[in-house]
């Protein structure tokens, strides 16, 4: 078994993900493979990569369901029906249960950010972290026989040798719909912190008690369309042509 | 417990970034290639690069495996096998291209409109058409008459300018952005960023579409219409804004042919058309003086409605009170169009009441000075908040142009045309139609060994630019610009292949294609096009298309049908411009142009296809390709980019021009200016004055700086025309009233579909097929992630989408008792699939689809035989026919836009019937060689592993 730090990490890097405007384009997925299969620990292993049985290692994925919510907007004939896109990656949990179930000390948390790594040199691949994990996180690479998580880009965030701007995870980076924010979320004046305080955000599975760091922000609530713009509609006439044509030109004389 | 210190925080990510431009789709985003030890290390967006901002997709950052995909093509190949076998020798460039030259040189001598030269998603056109002129064939043009022509005639004939390329919203200022049939797809991150920008902005985003995916998913509202009904419910929301007075009076009389008096002379050869003076010259009706004068004449106020009579004694009307008059009819009540469009009464007036709303209670006012083309000085800019953007939804159906002319005319009508929170234009847009050349490819427009005339594309300005001969038969392959489709902008490639089949109107010699999956995906009726390139003559044994030339850089399905092939590099290995001459990347704010270069050297034996280009034109002493000598102009497509002139100072890239770089648009070569282009991240960017920024279409700045930048030698004011004069006149031709004639089997077709003021009939498949045999609509999607068929052979990539199941609305689901997993025969009027389906609740009713392109042909893209792409995936072309329905005329009607020409893909009628579950998609094809021999295949990639620590 594996402990977690005794105290509160000093800061909780994570990422806050918007719901509301994810359009799962899965940018994050593929630029966090190709940023992690160079980068930290063993390369992303693809099997059967140009056949049939075709499966990688994902540090992120985007998971698209059809749902229909009670109390949302009715628009169209398909009623409230709507399409979730939902990115998922590890959480950062404080109270992380493929920590402390990690039997060779390999999965960790750091105290200086909160950030949840796996010492590859350490892990054996017995994969109990993965089965612990209540959000299907973890992924064990088959060629490597190590298992993978996301690093939240550590060899990115505090990489010196890129400018200071580029310090942000890959899938921040690279989220071309502006869904995907990081920073410190035990700061309650960081940006994402106020995100988090404004939008509702909320914690995934909050039952669980494993406390994640990551939130996801709720879709803003919708507005019937013309709803307050009935107004807008009341004509001065409404007696065909003819009363549009004395409207205009009452119109023309005043310009 | 201690952190552990062993983790490398710092490592340098690579060695070298090499700034190029994408082209995993067309977006054109800059991209930041890292290289490592020779390799690609990372892709990344380019931070500075105006279109993307730094932000990139999922094919962008999959660069790196398409990069190194095994499909990619290895050395030239000759046809070995039959046609389909994908048997080929490798053989030598200089083979290659002296059969190229022989194939050609001798079309060229005979009868050059024997080769059929069209390019798919090319965007180096500006040379490919140039290349095609120099040539002489009148048969060339790219894909853009299965893409999206209706959207891009439909927008230059009303405003001088369309979406996407031609112009964008104003992402920071507009209050209501609405989308019409766009799914995730063009332009793919400037979309995703301005949606996102309109959210944080509190303002709000409607989208019209039939399914809900990808932006419809992030809509404050969604609209599911049926499909082929846009331009019904924007007809509707008209209906609403002219009944409640909510329209922009001055913005229509000063900017739009609202004024503008037609003729009202039933029966003679000028009703319906403008009234000109002498100097042709469009006349107003002056209410002050109560005089005719011609439009633009200072201090006159127009008038928008009543009769008047001219001193000849002609009755006329201001256009306005004409197109006033028909839409405030009762047939455009939102409850007389809720049935037909599957929208709600009370949500298409809730959308015109959030249109009316924010154009006009939420209006912006810029306060900078300006002065229009008039003289006349304005203290500001003013703003209607609303912005539009729309694709192929609208576009691909057999009435798209008039529903596109719609969405224009709305747009005019609230005065949200290049004003701020409106669409703006980009430049070099907005361009009058008059700025247009006219097409070229009539009989004396080319001959044996000579240039055709003139440009091959353009806009006809009325039946007498058609290109017809006496009798008024087609002059082209693809009969663009014929009586079928007079307006065909485009052309129609997607006609090509099926006419120059049944030699209609005339067989050909030599079809060379480039990037275009015409046996595949590109193609309507598939099956049947494979068989088309397969059919041989009996009496001479001969391929009815005798000789298939193609480029491309992979091993696509069209591969294994070309008997030569030319094969490209990839993105990342080649020079290519982005051209103000052609397609360019500019923004509302700025004239921009780019460049790619190789950031990775080829380690095959491939070629740029635009150097093959200026090789093959040399070889075959084109002019502009050799100089009187014989020799060749250019080295290669980078000496071409640098050096080419179009006219005195205007060559293919706008900046960094001058013998010192400092010049801009205009300016004499610069040898350096492919480094400059390079140092600057392959991009150029110039910014446009703040008084020249809005209202460029009447901006006198905004014309004087177009001039300087080169786009035009004179300034090029656009009028925005809601009602088409040009419409008219082939109605008038239709109507017998006015020369040339139309063909009698043409008259009622171009009397219902020219109506010069935007209109809506049912798209004709669904006219013609009986309603309850095929009572469901069906489409497709292009999904986020991939490109067409470019990207599907990608190993990581094809882990989001390995095949597309068929969705279908619950609905549907329940009256057939259908369930997830189900097969069934999806059937249309020229055919069936048998496909496993998906149910799906957030999607219109009556509208079954699919996503586009991932179906797979086994064997193609070197991909295993076995793969899900080839068992299950599948194609809706199937079902598509490039024809309509026999309607007993004789005639063969091609499935496209009447007006345009524009590919009618989502015109498509269905019925369903549930099948026995199977383990493979139907129709099934036989397995394709790889081309060139086996590649390894591996059985695991663990890229980057050499990196790992």
């Amino acid at each position: 078994m594996t402990s977690l730090p005794a105290t509160a990490p000093a800061k909780k890097l994570g990422l806050v993900i918007d719901l509301d405007v994810c359009v799962g384009c899965h940018a994050c997925v593929i630029s966090c493979k190709e940023w992690n299969t160079g980068g930290y620990g063993a390369a992303l292993s693809d099997q059967d990569p140009y056949g049939a049985e075709v499966s990688g290692t994902f540090l992120n994925r985007v998971h698209s369901f059809e749902v229909i919510p009670e109390g949302g907007e009715i628009v169209g004939e398909a009623g409230e029906a709507r399409i979730v896109h939902f990115p998922k990656s590890c959480l950062h949990c404080d109270d992380a249960p493929c920590v402390t179930v990690c039997p060779t000390g390999a999965s960790y948390k750091r105290t200086e950010d909160g950030i949840v790594l796996v010492d590859e040199d350490m892990c054996i691949g017995c994969g109990l972290c993965a089965w612990a994990c209540p959000y299907g996180a973890r992924e064990m690479d088959l060629a490597a026989g190590v298992m993978k998580k996301c690093t939240l880009c550590v060899d990115r965030i505090y990489n010196e040798t890129i400018q200071e701007i580029d310090r942000v995870p890959s899938c921040v980076r690279t989220c071309p719909a502006n869904a995907r924010h990081y920073g410190d979320l035990a700061d309650p004046q960081s940006e994402v912190s106020l995100m988090v305080a404004a939008r509702g955000g909320i914690d995934l599975m909050p039952e669980q008690g494993t406390r994640p760091v990551n939130k996801y922000l709720p879709p803003r609530p919708r507005q019937v369309l013309g709803a307050g713009s009935e107004q807008a509609l009341l004509a001065e006439n409404t007696d065909g042509a003819t009363g549009f044509f004395a409207w205009l030109d009452g119109v023309l004389e005043r310009i | 417990m201690k952190s552990k210190p062993r983790v490398e925080l710092s490592r340098p990510v690579s060695d070298e970034v090499r700034k190029t431009t994408c082209y995993m789709c067309a977006c054109r985003c800059g991209i930041d290639v890292h290289i490592k030890d020779g390799k690609i290390r990372y892709i990344e967006g380019n931070r500075d690069h105006p279109v993307n901002k730094g932000v990139l997709c999922a094919k962008g950052s999959a660069g790196i495996m398409q990069h190194y995909s095994p499909a990619r093509l290895r050395a030239p190949l000759l046809r070995t096998g039959p046609r389909g076998s994908g048997e080929f020798k490798e053989i030598s460039w200089e083979e290659a291209l002296g059969i190229a030259t022989d194939w050609l040189s001798e079309v060229r001598a005979d009868d050059p409109k024997k080769l059929a030269f069209f390019t798919g998603r090319d965007q180096s056109q500006s040379l490919t058409g140039f290349w095609a002129q120099q040539f002489g064939t009148p048969n060339y043009a790219a894909h853009g008459g299965f893409c999206s022509v209706n959207m891009a005639a439909a927008g230059i004939m009303t405003i001088g300018g369309a979406f996407w390329e031609f112009g964008a919203p104003d992402w920071d200022r507009t209050r209501l952005f609405i989308m019409f049939g766009v799914a995730e797809d063009h332009d793919s991150n400037p979309l995703k960023m301005g949606i996102a920008k309109v959210k944080k902005n509190g303002a709000r985003f409607v989208s019209v579409n039939p399914v809900r995916t990808g932006y419809s998913a992030v809509a404050d509202n969604w609209i599911g219409i049926r499909p082929g009904t846009d331009g019904l419910l924007i007809l509707a929301v008209v209906h609403e804004l002219l009944k409640a007075r909510k329209i922009d009076v001055d913005y229509l009389m000063r900017y739009s042919n609202a004024p503008w008096l037609v003729i009202d002379a039933p029966g003679t050869a000028e009703h319906g058309l403008f009234a000109r003076d002498a100097d042709g010259k469009p006349m107003v009706f002056e209410t002050v003086t109560e005089r005719v004068v011609p439009k633009g004449t200072a201090g006159a106020r127009p008038a928008l409605s009543g009769r008047y009579t001219l001193e000849d004694g002609r009755n006329v009307t201001p256009s306005f009170a004409l197109l006033a008059e028909k839409y405030l009819d009762e047939k455009y009540a939102p409850e007389a169009v809720a049935a037909e469009t599957g929208v709600a009464a009370e949500t298409i007036r809730g959308l015109a009441a959030e249109i009316a709303r924010t154009a006009f209670d939420e209006a912006i006012f810029i306060d900078q000075p300006w002065t229009d083309i008039n003289g006349e000085r304005h203290d500001g800019y003013v703003g209607r908040p609303v912005s539009f953007h729309a694709m192929r939804g609208l576009s691909a159906h057999s009435n798209g142009f008039q529903t596109a002319r719609a969405l224009h005319m709305l747009q005019v009508l609230i005065g949200a045309v290049d004003c701020p929170g409106g669409f703006r234009f980009e430049p070099p847009y907005p361009k009058p139609l008059e700025a247009h050349p006219t097409p070229h490819g009539r009989a004396e427009h080319f001959g044996s060994n000579k240039p055709l005339s003139g440009p091959h594309l353009g806009f006809p300005r009325g039946p007498e630019d058609l290109l017809v001969d006496a009798e008024g038969r087609p002059q082209r392959i693809d009969k663009a610009f014929s009586w079928d489709a007079p307006i065909s902008a485009h052309g129609l490639m997607h006609m090509v292949i099926a006419n120059a089949h049944a030699g209609d109107p005339y067989p050909i010699d030599v079809l060379f294609l480039y990037m275009a999956n015409m046996a595949w995906n590109s193609s309507m009726n598939t099956a049947g096009v494979i068989r088309m390139l397969e059919d041989k003559d009996p009496v001479t044994g001969e391929y009815r298309i005798p000789k298939i030339i193609y480029s491309d850089a992979y091993a696509s399905e069209t591969v294994a049908y070309a008997d030569l092939i030319l094969p490209d590099t990839t993105y990342l290995e080649r020079h290519d411009c982005i051209s103000m001459l052609d397609r360019p990347i500019s923004e509302p704010d700025a004239v921009q142009d780019a460049i790619r270069w190789p950031v990775v050297e080829p380690d095959r034996d491939v070629r740029g296809f635009q150097s093959v280009m200026l090789d093959l034109g040399a070889r075959l002493k084109l002019p502009g390709f050799v100089d009187q000598r014989g020799n060749s102009i250019y080295k290669d497509y980078a000496d071409y980019i640098v050096r080419h002139e179009r006219r005195p100072g205007i060559g293919p890239l706008a900046g960094f021009r001058g013998t010192k770089g400092d010049r801009t648009g205009r300016g004499a070569i610069n040898p350096d200016q492919l480094q400059r282009y390079i140092e600057n991240g392959s991009f150029f960017s110039a910014h446009i004055p703040l008084e020249a920024q809005f209202f460029k279409h009447a901006n006198k700045d905004y014309q004087d700086f177009a001039v300087r930048m080169g786009f035009f030698d004179t300034p090029q004011p656009v009028t925005f025309q809601l009602y088409s004069e040009t419409l008219q006149k082939f109605r008038l031709s239709a109507d017998g009233l006015r020369e040339p004639f139309a063909p009698e089997t043409h008259r009622q077709r171009i009397r219902d579909s020219f109506d010069p003021l935007p209109d809506w009939y049912r798209p004709f498949e669904e006219a013609s097929v009986e309603g309850d045999k095929f009572p469901y609509h069906a489409i497709t999607q292009r999904p986020a992630a991939m490109y067409h068929s470019w990207g599907s052979m990608n190993a990581w990539l094809r882990q989001i989408h390995t095949k597309n199941p068929l969705y279908v609305p619950g609905p549907i689901c329940d009256e057939h008792g259908l369930k997830d997993g189900d097969w069934v025969h999806l059937i249309s009027t020229h055919g069936r699939i048998k496909v496993e389906i998906a149910r799906m609740e957030a999607v219109n009713s009556s509208t079954i689809w699919t996503w586009n392109a991932i179906g797979k042909r086994k064997g193609a893209w070197s991909l295993d035989t076995d793969v899900p792409e080839a068992r299950k995936g599948f194609l809706m072309n199937h079902l598509i026919h490039e024809l309509l329905p026999p309607k007993g005329d004789g005639l063969r009607w091609s499935n496209s836009d009447p007006v345009t020409g524009q590919a009618a893909w989502y015109d498509l009628r269905v019925r369903i019937e549930k099948a026995e579950a199977g383990e493979t998609s139907e129709p099934r094809f036989p397995a394709m060689a790889e081309p060139g021999g086996k590649r390894e295949h591996p059985e695991q990639l663990r890229y980057g592993q050499e990196w790992a620590k």
